[in-house]
């Protein structure tokens, strides 16, 4: 058994896919370095450096076997943080090499590649729940700001839905649980990565005069809205759980 | 701007457009224009659901519920004594963009009482888009309620700023309409319809020709029809659906079961319970309709008229029509995959993919998603299946309806994945 250790991002575990086929491991095990707590002792491991190079290499193979929207798919486990997800992303990957003129990733009889649907799944839901979720809060500097806490690591995947949409305003979305996010200022849009975590005692004291007028209007519409004679409360939270409550203006 | 004035409108102004449904943000795809506010994309967002599960994706608000008219099935109807208010265009306009700036919203949805006529209604919701979509530089969504009898150069300026525009019918037959709104006119409702429409065709022309036409009501029309207000029965309803769908190209239908809250002889008593699950049948009908390939005779015949509700109508047909069945899973084509009851769109184009892979059995089926308590009776595998003896078998509906306690059981509403 081999164990191979990447720096945690996906050029990385492209990188480390690479060298499991360059060195011809057979028994490999692959591991993020910040989540490898070292329980299988008697593993060798192998020490994965980053090279833009080599995973450029795999990609361009899986392009060629998959599409974009294969390799899109890989991503989306990749971002699931799920603890399977090297594994899983390896084993397609050593089957699409097999197998290079069939998408491998409609064989949903076998057992990875149904994983791989139901994670995707599951991630686009999250994704899909982001966009909708998000509450921007204006700030008395003008910037839209939102802070969320999404199950998997989607924020790559929500960018361009807000770049698309927010382009006259400035505006900040903030993961709170993995301490970063994405800032838009009129011009770039870009990920930053804070030194401290967000103090949210001190953020609402700086929040712009209007903004509780407008989060108030925007509750009592939600309360309007409603239609008494068919509340169904179950339906309600099987469509807005209840972990996402706390961010939402029109719950609190 | 004076918070608490503006909060009282909204509260009576959204109250008095909550009961109309024919309203969702799908089907826009106006693209933001660079360092503008807004992006539409065909499929919308539901950027909250409301405490009887229905989605909120617009702000859906009237602008003013004076009316002149007194339909009897409406809140805002002359002769009902409550609070009235009316927005002003800027309210309006000021309330969508600091929505949508907080990302609480997708767009607007705005409709009207009739106050004075219907060119000076008709009009100042226009003036409402005009100004969100030139002034304010907005691509977001934008529904108006097109006002029965308004010119047709007023609906030819509301289609150029609003993605969608809907009449709603509200109640399907015309003698129904006569009944409850005497002062209402079908023809008259249709009119601006059958304007749309053809602009809508016009525009589809000219840009073959021509590269920059404006736009024109891009996301369609839709209309609504209130369920259980007059006594129609479901084919009905179905065939006016079908019809609508198929000379006026509307984009959808949607149907919204009489929620009680006016007394009156012409109408169902105070009592009567909203009548969610015939609503909920209603639009799996539809769904059918769209999505299934199905026809309106199939779903329902003249001596058939009312849908079961004891099982969905797909389920329904299925067991009229044993004879069909059972259908092989790795031969039979996409549409006749679709037929069978418990596997849905998804499912049955994943079943076309992996069935090139290898053979497929119950198991495969279960895991690519089908309601396999409710399919296992219709469907042959190359192998042979044991629960085919039942589908000859006459208790097969009790058969099902004992198998299928879905998770869903009880919450009838078209928000839901419905097969
Ligand atoms: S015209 Fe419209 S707003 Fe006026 S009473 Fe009839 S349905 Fe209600």
């Amino acid at each position: 058994m081999t164990t191979l250790l990447y720096d945690g991002s996906f050029d990385g575990l492209l990188t480390a896919v690479f060298e499991v086929f360059e060195y011809r491991y057979k028994d490999v095990e692959i591991f993020g370095k910040n989540q490898y707590h070292q329980e299988n002792i008697f593993a060798e491991t192998h020490e994965v450096v980053t090279q833009t190079e080599k995973a450029e290499r795999v990609f361009k193979k899986l392009e060629e076997n998959i599409g974009r929207s294969g390799i899109h798919q890989l991503l989306k486990v990749f971002l699931s943080e799920d603890p399977e997800s090297e594994r899983i992303i390896l084993s397609a990957i050593q089957l699409s090499v097999q197998h290079p003129h069939e998408n491998i990733l409609q064989n949903y009889a076998d057992n990875d590649i149904l994983k791989i649907s139901k994670i995707c799944k599951s991630v686009d839901r999250e994704r899909h729940r982001m966009t909708a979720f998000v509450r921007f809060e204006k700030m008395q500097d003008g910037v839209f700001f939102a802070k969320i806490d999404p199950d998997f690591n989607v924020i790559p995947l929500i960018r361009k839905h807000f770049k698309d949409r927010y382009q006259d305003q400035k505006w900040m979305i903030y993961d709170l649980r993995r301490n970063y996010g994405i800032l838009y200022d009129l011009e770039n849009c870009d990920f930053f990565y804070p030194d401290e975590k967000l103090d949210l005692d001190q953020y609402e004291q700086k929040f712009h005069d209007e903004e509780s007028q407008y989060q108030k209007l925007w509750q009592r519409y939600f309360i309007k809205t409603n239609i008494t004679e068919r509340k169904n409360l179950k339906l309600h939270i099987q469509h807005v759980p209840k972990r996402y409550w706390k961010y939402l203006t029109e719950k609190r | 701007m004076n918070f608490d004035r503006l909060k009282e409108k909204l509260e009576i102004l959204a109250d008095a457009a909550k009961y109309d449904v024919s309203c969702s943000s799908s089907g826009g795809t106006r693209k933001n224009k660079k360092g503008a506010l807004g992006d539409s994309s065909i499929s919308g967002i539901c950027h909250t659901y409301t405490e009887d599960g229905r989605c909120v994706s617009l702000l859906k608000v009237l602008l003013t519920n004076h009316c002149i008219y007194d339909c009897a099935y409406c809140v805002s109807r002359s002769s009902n004594d409550i609070k009235r208010a009316a927005f002003t265009v800027e309210e309006v306009v000021d309330l969508t963009i600091n929505f949508y700036r907080r990302n609480y919203i997708e767009g607007l949805f705005l409709s009207s009482g009739i106050f004075k006529n219907a060119d000076t209604t008709m009009e100042r919701l226009v003036r409402v888009a005009k100004k969100l979509r030139l002034e304010e530089n907005f691509n977001g969504y934008i529904h108006l309620k097109s006002i029965p009898g308004a010119s047709d150069e007023l609906m030819q300026e509301a289609a150029l700023y609003a993605d969608r525009l809907s009449v709603n019918l509200e109640i399907p037959t015309e003698s129904g309409l006569k009944l409850l709104a005497p002062e209402k006119n079908r023809a008259e409702m249709i009119s601006p319809m059958r304007y749309i429409q053809k602009g809508i065709s016009q525009y589809n022309d000219e840009k073959k020709i021509f590269r920059k036409v404006p736009k024109f009501a891009p996301a369609g029309q839709s209309t609504q029809m209130i369920v259980g207000a007059t006594n129609e029965n479901d084919l009905q309803i179905i065939k006016v659906a079908d019809h609508f769908y198929k000379n006026y190209n509307l984009k959808r239908v949607y149907y919204s079961g009489y929620v009680p809250v006016l007394e009156d002889k012409r109408l169902p008593s105070l009592t009567t319970e909203v009548p969610m699950l015939r609503e909920n049948r209603l639009y799996q009908s539809d769904w059918l309709m769209r999505f299934y390939g199905f026809k309106a005779e199939e779903i329902l015949d003249p001596n058939l008229p009312f849908l079961d509700l004891e099982i969905d109508p797909k389920l329904s047909w299925a067991l009229r029509h044993l004879d069909q069945f059972p259908i092989n899973l790795q031969t039979a084509d996409y549409q006749m995959i679709l037929r069978i009851p418990g596997i849905g769109v998804k499912t049955a184009k994943k079943i076309v993919q992996a069935r090139r892979f290898q053979i497929l059995n119950m198991d495969h089926l279960k895991k690519l998603g089908a309601a396999v308590n409710r399919a296992k009776y219709f469907i042959d595998f190359n192998a042979g299946n044991v629960f085919l003896k039942y589908l000859t078998n006459q208790n097969l509906k009790k058969l099902l309806i004992g198998g299928s306690s879905s998770k869903f059981h009880n919450q009838f509403s078209q928000q839901l994945t419905l097969f």
